[in-house]
């Protein structure tokens, strides 16, 4: 409890190589990791169109899941309209396209523009507090999907289709969406990385815990909560761009249904809110219920339902918050740990 | 011990360090703080005793840019802080602890100092990681360093509070009945922490109801009592004021 005063031990504590952040279980998940990602990178060349679909599928899902989770997870901000910008980001790709812009860089565009867009209506919406921010920007999404209606290119609910898209052969397009959808994934997960790894990771963990007690030690709360909000509407925006690519039309009613929140939360609470790994293995778990179950109809949806209700009960630090505990294993470390050569190595 | 507090001290200052001039808060129709007059000299040690209800914790409040005054304004280092929001004051050197410790539950103990140090104390990288360990040794806490918050006892909760605001590197450290709940023993142990930090120059306002455990760190008493400063000056002599024997005994002054 009390300090060891002036003995040498003491001292040697403020060498700042005695703050480690890698352990040996992180080291090997990133050294498998990237090769791993380099060999699905080349996925089109021996994979079937089958397998490329059902792959891209999952790449927009873990976007997602990792980007709803920092924001929730690591912010502490609870939103159920993520899929307003899922809807954007679809409907700047239409209009991108149809303005003569390529498609697939479109895809990049539209979502940057989007994440403007988020930038501007976060000084309004962030000033909104917890179920307040939550059901606000749900209004936000459901005023969006009235506004674009509105679009005559887009027809109201009949909806449009990225027509420019029939440049490409079936196969072209087939590649081409699985790698931006594959670049998106890796991209995000990259950029949240090493920003949660990073004083704002610390920074925004402190808002969530407690705002008051952040600003009090000099955390600047709005700032560092408007990047987080950025970041993840990026996300959204790039997911339903890169959905549209996928399936080419778009209607409105199916981009900006609060479903797509469902799922992330459904992916996140699964998986593990607030563990940077756990968003990508409740991405996996969800699409692979949907890939078994899927065709149950209204029965997957009920199990759906009922899982994420377990979890929530029982399971509330989600799957990989049990294993990481258990098993004291971190693939992807965010925290710090002091190691002093006073303490034992397993003090938690 | 010694040397590890070091980087912990005060900037170099003269004059007064702080300053409050007619300092007034009403919530609604509640006027909390009425026309407060304040200074504080580099170094100083203030201990702020008063009744339940007499605006000390609103005072400290209002001093760190946790809420706005009505009127009056505030210079801290010769600048008008007055507009200036409870980051950009930590950042300057003025920092808080709470009455009801406030620890970041989720992250450990060295992330929540970590991050007092990262952006109240404009540190990075290595610079930051030591300053965070240099802070919890200073407090005691460095043996706990990788625990959840939300684990600790209320003494650990309190020191965690002290461990942050060291952190920040501040040259006024305002503390909220740190000592309050505590046993004597772990007060005593607390106000030992006190004194080395202010014996590197670091100014103090603490407000705490235990008055023998303030006066072994304050130089200076101040009494408040309805939103008001009734006296200010040495221990001794406000403690005899009549006004303060009024305020304690008499009740009855709001």
């Amino acid at each position: 409890m009390t300090p060891t005063g002036a003995s040498p031990i003491a001292v040697s504590a403020l060498d700042a190589r005695s703050i480690t952040r890698w352990t040996l279980a992180s080291r090997i998940a990133v050294a498998v990791a990237l090769p791993l990602v380099v060999a699905i990178a080349f996925g089109p060349a021996y994979l079937s169109a089958n397998v490329i679909d059902k792959l891209t599928t999952l790449f927009i899902y873990i976007l997602l899941a990792v980007t709803w989770n920092a924001l929730a997870g690591y912010g502490g901000l609870i939103s159920i309209g993520q899929q307003g910008f899922f809807g954007l980001g679809a409907y700047a790709t239409v209009r991108l396209a149809d303005a003569g812009l390529t498609p697939y860089p479109a895809l990049f565009v539209g979502a940057g523009l989007i994440a403007l867009f988020a930038y501007l209506i976060s000084f309004p919406m962030l000033r909104l507090r917890n179920g307040e921010l939550g059901i606000g920007l749900w209004v936000l999404a459901e005023l969006m999907h009235l506004i674009v209606n509105l679009d005559s290119l887009v027809q109201g609910e009949t909806g449009t289709s990225l027509i420019a898209l029939n440049a490409f052969s079936i196969e072209a397009r087939r590649a081409y969406t699985y790698w931006a959808a594959l670049g998106a994934v890796a991209g995000l997960i990259i950029l949240l990385f090493i920003l949660l790894r990073g004083p704002v990771g610390t920074a925004i963990q402190a808002i969530r815990d407690n705002e008051e007690a952040a600003a009090s030690v000099g955390v600047r709360v709005k700032s560092t909560r408007r990047l987080i909000f950025v970041v993840a509407s990026l996300g959204a925006a790039l997911a339903g761009a890169l959905w549209l690519a996928s399936a080419t039309t778009f209607q409105p009613k199916a981009y900006f249904g609060v479903q797509w929140t469902a799922y992330m939360i459904f992916m996140v609470l699964v998986g593990g809110l607030g563990t940077f790994e756990g968003a990508i293995v409740g991405a996996v778990i969800f699409f692979l219920i949907e890939a078994w179950f899927g065709a149950f109809g209204v029965w997957y949806l009920i199990g759906l339902g009922t899982t994420a209700l377990v979890f929530a009960l029982f399971v509330p630090k989600g799957l990989w918050g049990l294993i990481s505990s258990k098993f004291d294993l971190q693939l992807l470390p965010l925290g710090y740990r002091v190691a002093l050569p006073s303490l034992g190595r397993s003090n938690r | 011990m010694a040397d590890t507090l070091m980087e912990l001290g005060a900037r170099p200052a003269t004059g007064a360090l702080l300053q409050a001039a007619g300092l007034s808060k009403r919530f609604g129709g509640l006027q909390v703080l009425s026309d407060v007059e304040f200074s504080l000299r580099p170094g100083e040690a203030v201990g702020i005793v008063g009744p339940n209800g007499a605006g000390k914790t609103t005072f400290l409040s209002v001093l760190v840019g946790a809420h706005a005054p009505s009127t009056g304004s505030i210079r801290f280092a010769g600048e008008d802080i007055t507009a200036l929001p409870a980051p950009e004051r930590c950042r300057r050197g003025l920092v808080r602890t709470h009455q009801i410790p406030r620890p970041f539950s989720g992250m450990t103990i060295f992330e929540n100092v970590l991050t007092a140090a990262a952006n109240g104390g404009g540190l990075n990288g290595a610079a930051a990681g030591e300053r965070a360990l240099a802070a919890l040794e200073a407090s005691g806490m460095l043996s706990l360093s990788n625990r959840k918050a939300e684990t600790l006892g209320l003494l650990d909760r309190k020191r965690l509070e002290l461990a942050r605001a060291l952190a920040t590197g501040p040259s006024v450290l305002l503390l909220d009945e740190i000592g309050g709940g505590l046993t004597d023993a772990e007060a005593d142990e607390l106000v030992a922490i006190i004194r080395r930090v202010r014996s590197r120059g670091v100014a103090i306002i603490w407000i705490e109801h235990i008055v023998h455990v303030l006066l072994q760190v304050a130089e200076r008493l101040i009494c408040m009592d309805g939103g008001r400063i009734i006296a200010d000056g040495a221990p001794e002599a406000v403690m005899r004021h009549p006004a303060v024997i009024k305020a304690y005994l008499g009740g009855g002054v709001q």
